[in-house]
Formats: C-alpha cells, sequence, structure tokens
C-alpha cells in the first residue's frame, strides 16, 4: 500500500507559482494502478515524489508503511524501484549490465549467483535474452526501453513506479510491454504504478485507475467506476464515451 | 535463433554432405514452436538458462576481458620502458661514478612527479566527467589553472621576479593548494547543495570565474616589463621540473588518501555513471556521492596544478584514450588504465622531447600535438567517444 497524505509539491517561475496537491490518496497493493489524466495534470510528478527523486514540499508519503522522507534510501531501494521516462548515459553498457546494475541495493556492485539468477530471470521476463549482449545504442527505442524495465524488475522490489513506459513505443510493443507489466503484477506478486496516457491502454491492462486533473486526484477505483463517459468527460474536459468493445470498456474521444 | 542451436550449426559448417539430413531434421519439428515468448515461458518451467550467460559484470565477454589484460600489459611494459629510457639515455657520466647517480636521482624525481601528474589527471579528469555526466569537459576548467596563473601572476606583478622566488617553499605550496581546493569547495557547497542545485549551472559559474581570472592575469601580464613577463612566462607551461623534491613528501600523502578514496568508492561511481534518477532509485544519495567526488578531484587536481602548473588538455587527452583501451565501465579497472596511459603519455612526450628533438621545457607542446592527432584519429576510426 502506498499512502500519500497532504503532498504538495509547488513550482516557482518567476512571479507564478504552480501547486500540484495537495494529495492525498491510496495506491493498493498488487495489481497494475494506472496514473492518468490531461498533461500538466501533476502525474508524473505524483509519481516521481513516491519514488523520491523529487523532494516534497509539504505532506508525506509512506510505502508499505515506510515513510520515504525518513527511510534511508539504500533500504527503500530494496522496496521500491521507479523509472524516468528519459534516461541518457555517458557509459556504454550491454542489456545485461545495465540490467545488473538493478541487483546494486542488494549487492553494491559485487554480483553474486544470486544476482545473476535474477539478473536473467528479468532478461528473460522481458524477452531481451537474444539481446543481452548487446549494446543499448545498438538497440530500438523500444528494446531499450524493455531494457530498463528489465533493470528495475530486477531490482526486485515489491512497488515498481514506472513513468510512462509506452512513450516511443509502437502499437505492437505498448501491447508487449503492458502485457508484461501486467504479467509481473500477477506472477511475481509486484505492485506496478504506471503513469499512462492512452486511457484504453488503463482501462484494458490497469486494474485500478487514479485521475488527476490541475495537480489534484479527482477520481480513483477500479477500471469499471472510471471508465464511464461523464467521468472521462471531467477528467480530460474533452467529450468522451464509453462504449463496449470485444475486450472491454473502450472510450471514444474523437 | 542461431545461438540457441549452435550444435547443428556447427555440423553444417563442418560436413556439408550432410546438410540435407539436418535441413530436414529441422523442418520435421514443426511443433516446436521458435518465438521468442514461447521460448521464454520453457526457460521459466526449466527454471535454468539453456547456454552459459555471463557478461553483467565489467566486461561483456571473454574477448574484451583478454582485450583489457593485454591493454594493461602493453601499457606496463611501455610505461617502464619510457621510464628506464628516461633515467638511462643520454647520461653524460660515465655508468657507475658518482656523477651518474646523481643524476640519476635528479631523473628519478622526475619520474616520480610524472607518475603523480598521471594519476593525478587521469583520476580526476575520469571521476569528474563521471560525475556531471559529461566526457567533453575536464576539471581544469573549473578554475584551477586559472586560480594557479592569477597567484603567479600577482606575485610577479607585486614582487617583480622575486615574486617566482617567494612562490617557492613548501608553505606556499600547501598554501596554493588550499587556495584552490577552498575555491572550488566554495563552489561545489553553494552551487550542488541549494534548492537549484545543478550541475550545469556549477560548470557554468566555474567556466565564468576562470575566465574572469583570466582576464585579470591578462592585465596584469601587460603591465609587466618583458623581462618579468619572461620569467613568468617559465612559470605558466606545465612542466614536471617545476616541481621541486621538497613537495613530495607532502604531496604524495595527499594524492594517495584522495586517490584511494576515489577508489573505494568506484562501484558508486559506476552507478553515477548512470545519471541521477538510476542512482537514487538504487539506493546511492547522489548529492553526498557526487560533492564528496567532487572535493576529491579537486585535491588531485589541486595538487597536480600546483606541483606542474597548468595541463589542460592533458586530463583530458587521457581520459577519452582511457575509455577507448579499457572498453568497460567499471571505474575500478578504468583507474589502473587510466594511470598508466597518463604516464605512458607523459614520459614519452618527455623522452622524444629530450632525446629526439632536444627541445627540452615544452612538453605541453608535443602532448597536445601527438595527443589531439591520436584523439582525432580514434575519434574518426570509432565514431563515437
Amino acid at each position: 500500500m502506498i499512502t500519500i497524505d497532504a503532498v504538495q509539491k509547488r513550482y516557482t517561475s518567476g512571479a507564478e507559482t504552480v501547486t500540484i496537491g495537495p494529495v492525498t490518496t491510496q495506491i493498493p497493493s498488487g495489481g497494475v494502478t494506472a496514473l492518468v489524466g490531461p498533461n500538466g495534470a501533476g502525474k508524473s510528478t505524483m509519481l516521481t515524489m513516491v519514488g523520491r527523486l523529487l523532494g516534497i514540499d509539504e505532506g508525506s508519503i509512506e510505502v508499505a508503511g515506510y515513510d520515504i522522507s525518513s527511510t534511508a534510501s539504500k533500504d527503500l531501494a530494496k522496496i521500491l524501484s521507479v523509472l524516468r521516462q528519459e534516461n541518457h548515459f555517458i557509459t556504454r553498457l550491454t542489456v545485461r549490465q545495465l540490467v545488473g546494475f538493478g541487483r546494486f541495493p542488494y549487492s553494491k556492485g559485487r554480483l553474486t549467483k544470486l544476482d545473476e539468477q535474477k539478473i536473467t530471470e528479468a532478461i528473460d521476463f522481458l524477452n531481451l535474452d537474444e539481446l543481452e549482449d548487446r549494446y543499448l545504442d545498438q538497440l530500438s527505442g523500444g528494446q531499450r526501453q524493455r531494457a530498463y524495465v528489465a533493470m528495475v524488475l530486477a531490482q526486485d522490489t515489491e512497488y515498481v513506479l514506472l513513468d510512462e513506459p509506452l512513450n516511443n513505443l509502437d502499437m505492437r510493443h505498448s501491447v508487449q510491454m503492458m502485457g508484461r507489466l501486467r504479467d509481473a503484477a500477477r506472477e511475481l506478486g509486484r505492485t506496478i504504478v504506471v503513469v499512462l496516457h492512452d486511457i484504453n491502454f488503463a482501462a484494458h491492462y490497469a486494474d485500478h485507475i487514479i485521475a488527476m486533473k490541475n495537480g489534484g486526484v479527482v477520481e480513483a477505483g477500479p477500471v469499471d467506476e472510471i471508465m464511464s463517459g461523464d467521468v472521462l468527460t471531467r477528467v480530460f474536459d474533452t467529450p468522451v464515451q464509453v462504449i463496449d468493445g470485444p475486450t472491454g470498456p473502450l472510450a471514444v474521444y474523437y | 535463433m542461431a545461438d540457441r542451436h549452435p550444435a547443428p550449426q556447427r555440423v553444417l559448417t563442418h560436413h556439408g554432405e550432410r546438410r540435407f539430413t539436418a535441413v530436414e531434421d529441422e523442418s520435421t519439428s514443426p511443433e516446436v514452436s521458435t518465438s521468442p515468448a514461447d521460448l521464454v515461458g520453457d526457460l521459466e518451467v526449466i527454471g535454468a538458462p539453456r547456454r552459459v550467460r555471463g557478461g553483467s559484470g565489467a566486461f561483456p565477454d571473454a574477448r574484451s576481458r583478454r582485450r583489457y589484460l593485454i591493454v594493461l600489459v602493453s601499457l606496463t611494459l611501455l610505461a617502464l620502458a619510457f621510464a628506464s629510457g628516461l633515467l638511462a639515455v643520454g647520461n653524460p657520466m660515465p655508468p657507475g661514478s658518482r656523477g651518474f647517480w646523481l643524476i640519476a636521482e635528479m631523473r628519478t624525481t622526475n619520474l616520480v612527479v610524472m607518475a603523480m601528474v598521471a594519476f593525478c589527471q587521469s583520476v580526476a579528469t575520469i571521476t569528474f566527467q563521471t560525475v556531471t555526466n559529461n566526457r567533453i569537459i575536464t576539471p581544469s576548467i573549473m578554475g584551477f589553472e586559472s586560480l594557479y596563473t592569477v597567484i603567479q601572476t600577482a606575485a610577479v606583478y607585486t614582487l617583480g621576479v622575486a615574486g617566482v622566488v617567494a612562490l617557492q617553499g613548501t608553505g606556499q605550496f600547501l598554501l596554493q593548494v588550499a587556495l584552490m581546493v577552498g575555491l572550488s569547495v566554495l563552489l561545489y557547497g553553494w552551487l550542488l547543495r541549494g534548492k537549484y542545485a545543478n550541475i550545469q549551472v556549477m560548470l557554468l559559474v566555474g567556466i565564468i570565474i576562470g575566465g574572469g581570472m583570466g582576464a585579470v592575469s591578462s592585465f596584469m601580464q601587460r603591465l609587466l616589463t618583458p623581462s618579468e613577463f619572461d620569467v613568468l612566462t617559465a612559470r605558466l607551461f606545465g612542466s614536471v621540473t617545476n616541481a621541486s623534491s621538497e613537495y613530495l613528501p607532502y604531496a604524495i600523502p595527499m594524492i594517495a588518501i584522495a586517490g584511494l578514496l576515489i577508489m573505494a568508492n568506484a562501484r558508486r561511481l559506476n552507478v553515477i555513471s548512470l545519471g541521477r534518477d538510476v542512482c537514487i532509485n538504487v539506493g546511492v544519495d547522489h548529492g553526498r556521492q557526487t560533492i564528496c567526488m567532487l572535493v576529491l578531484v579537486s585535491i588531485l587536481m589541486a595538487v597536480s596544478t600546483a606541483l606542474v602548473g597548468p595541463m589542460t588538455f592533458f586530463g583530458f587527452l587521457v581520459a577519452t584514450l582511457t575509455y577507448q583501451l579499457a572498453g568497460t565501465h567499471d571505474h575500478r579497472l578504468l583507474f589502473p588504465i587510466g594511470a598508466l596511459t597518463g604516464f605512458v603519455v607523459l614520459a614519452g612526450a618527455y623522452f622524444v622531447m629530450n632525446h629526439v628533438f632536444y627541445a627540452q621545457g615544452v612538453v605541453s607542446i608535443i602532448i597536445e600535438l601527438v595527443g589531439g592527432s591520436v584523439f582525432l584519429l580514434v575519434i574518426m576510426r570509432k565514431g563515437r567517444l
């Protein structure tokens, strides 16, 4: 369970102050939770604050009972992993070397047999076994994205936070990625929190949806509750109809 | 799929006549799916990988490990060759005489200084580039060299030629080191601690401060008499003969401690090279680690600069060559290659200058000329930094 309690973040640019929050919400354990909402709603800010990549101005966040501001970062790294959408490395790494860094919280850089096994599992889980000795700069965007996700899965944390993992992925790779994330939640018992832009991906692959708007949470609940025309129209400020598709509810907005 | 079934492949190439049966053998098993997803499922059931997997450490495969060892051994041999060349070649006294050993002793001091400078510059530059996540800058631009230039120029400006002498001595050496470290610690502390902590801003401010001090020095130099200027210029070229052996008992421990501390953090540096987000994600305190590393870098740079003067291009060149030669991201393995490369470049340049061109004291010219060409060649051949 991730508990977000009256969390605020202020950005000052010139005379203007943009405030995200106060946000109070809970992300349940297990399953996939999708953060959705229009641009600038504060989804990524919220996710990066939970992942302690961004400081909190007010309020508190607890992950599995640990306050993220007072718990040592190296201990949190065994509970919670977070991946931003843009990653740029100056060093040249192979996929396997990159995934190996996910084991740093446990081995501090001295990889053990168990680490190697976890690395192999994560690589296989994302179908990267054919590519594991390739350098990251030799991969396509989609393959690289999978390698990053493999790294956070190798970290073996209960909570996995991903900021727009479908960014720059085509239809096929998006579907594969979400399928694998859902499998990670179901088969490996992880709690996956993703920021998604496509409400239909959220509807199909997530178990819970948290909708944000103007820096606050406006709706949160199981997929069925959020997937209604009224709710989505209100969240996205654009007329949305929800129809029954062959694989579940579909939001139509164009 | 080829490397999943290596055995039949080998059969195919070695025995041409078995080609048909082998192909038929493959085509008669259509129920075996080769789609990656199914194979992964397969692997998960078995629970163990089929082929030997590895390469999550410093090297992706055995070949690059072997290559690293070859490079390490060759560099060591080259370093020894240049060192003994510098020691023994061209000694005017008969071997074994008192004068011979006296000259050899003086040359040994120079070699020790070269080794120190090579170590400082290479370790500092590699660490600095990792921490700043940028491979085209060097710690020299952070004002170390401009501060050195200002100190030297100001001494000559106020005291005349006597100023150069006034700056020699252990106390003065330690004071210069302290000033340079102090300046950079102030800069890092101020710019990396605050709310808008940002390494790019720190670099920019560092460069601007460096440029400002450079301008002040140029202004003072304009007002010097030609003879004073001449004396000063000799001090402003990086040269191991600038170093006096009385500094070494202080400089060596400082370098050793800073170097050991950086070495002890080498595994964390590997993580830092992946950027702030990944670093925090795996539980490394990025802010604190960055500042600690930068302070250690500034100690190394300050000692090196106070010892021999500015070596602007040297550290950058050595670091770039090191990345190409080592072929690994692991800092524990980068540093030895870096220090050896630095020593080979420096000692090699001195050897060529002293024994081929008979032009002592202008070694930075040959480092920048040859080094720059090697650098361009490597970049053009490999096509990346």
